[in-house]
């Protein structure tokens, strides 16, 4: 991290909101306990609690008229369905409740992290690669069980001209093996950018003839944010049933 | 104005990866321009397609959002 200058009129500290430290303490970090309760751990708390509130307490009375809580509940559960059925097909409904729990986890998460001084735990690569390697693994694997070598069509693409097969084999090879990388790049760097914005524009808002202006722009960049939190976590499953797709069918 | 000649490069170097973020932005525009005319000449055809226009958008952007790591990179991590 730069050195902040003293003397400088303008301070900007975008980054500063994406430090893990722990709760309890001075501050540092000791290796002493195998597990350091940080601002990351309970905000990932704090999403299965939400999670937890809004699948099981507010559907919990199964009322013919649903309330708002359980409208909230059916109407994900129903656009999800929806989804992998469009995308993966029949087969794929198999797989609902992992698609489900990425996609309620991404979106309670990414909202969460939109409270103001809350943490936003998507932001975080670390967070980001388990769920996005956690796919792959289990994209890949579950290709083999089903497929058997079969599975390696999918690198080997049977509608190309022949010289050209080999050549398309590496392409594909190279394009799958980006996939985690760029299937969890994407959810944290588009948090991580959106939150930095934010903070740059809240740090324009303390000089005094353009903080009016600064502070529009935080309502507006602010209401951009909601808009891609529900769109990323739409876009990390939607990915994710593409590649169960992959898996179930792997010939082009 | 005085400093290092590092983080001189570091800054230059941040700057000419923010273009990457522009070029996406093209990417984007693109795939989005191209779905709104095509829907508008079959707009029943539109709904069904608007999974692919989104995965299109995240395509487009996933590399955006890298030329934006690398400037961030560049300035807080190197």
């Amino acid at each position: 991290m730069a050195d902040p200058k003293q003397d400088a009129s303008l301070t900007f500290y975008p980054m500063d909101q994406f430090i893990v430290h722990p709760l309890f303490g001075d501050g540092s970090i000791t290796l002493s306990s195998w597990y350091i309760p940080t601002n990351v751990t309970l905000w990932l708390l704090l999403t299965v609690v939400a999670i937890i509130f809004l699948m099981v307490v507010t559907t919990s009375k199964r009322a013919l008229i649903p309330t708002r809580g359980q409208s909230i509940a059916e109407l994900t559960y129903g656009f999800v369905y929806k989804m992998i059925e469009d995308v993966a097909g029949r087969e794929g409904i198999r797989y609902f409740p992992y698609i489900m729990t990425l996609f309620l986890f991404i979106l309670v998460a990414n909202f969460l992290g939109l409270i103001p001084m809350s943490f936003t735990t998507t932001s975080h690569i670390a967070v980001t690669a388990v769920l996005g390697f956690g796919v792959f693994f289990v994209v890949t694997i579950l290709g083999f069980v089903k497929n058997g070598m079969a599975f390696l069509g999918l690198f080997w693409v049977a509608a190309a001209p022949l010289p050209l097969r080999p050549i398309l084999a590496i392409i594909e090879l190279i394009s799958y093996f980006v996939r985690p990388v760029s299937h969890s790049i994407r959810l944290a760097g588009n948090m991580m950018a959106g939150h930095a914005v934010l903070k740059v524009f809240a740090g324009f808002a303390q000089v005094t003839a353009i903080a009016p202006i600064a502070i529009l722009g935080v309502m507006a960049v602010y209401g951009l944010e909601v808009l891609v939190s529900a769109i990323q976590a739409y876009v990390f499953t939607i990915l994710t049933c593409v590649y169960l797709k992959d898996a179930l069918h792997p010939h082009h | 104005m005085e400093g290092n000649i590092a983080d001189l490069g570091q800054f230059i170097g941040a700057g000419l990866a923010a273009i990457g973020s522009g070029a996406a932005a093209i990417g984007v525009g693109h795939v989005a321009g191209n779905f709104l005319s095509g829907a508008l000449r079959n707009p029943s055809a539109a709904a069904s397609q608007t999974a692919t226009l989104f995965i299109g958008i995240a395509f487009a952007e996933a590399l955006g959002i890298f030329s934006f790591l690398v400037a961030l990179l560049l300035m807080f991590a190197v």
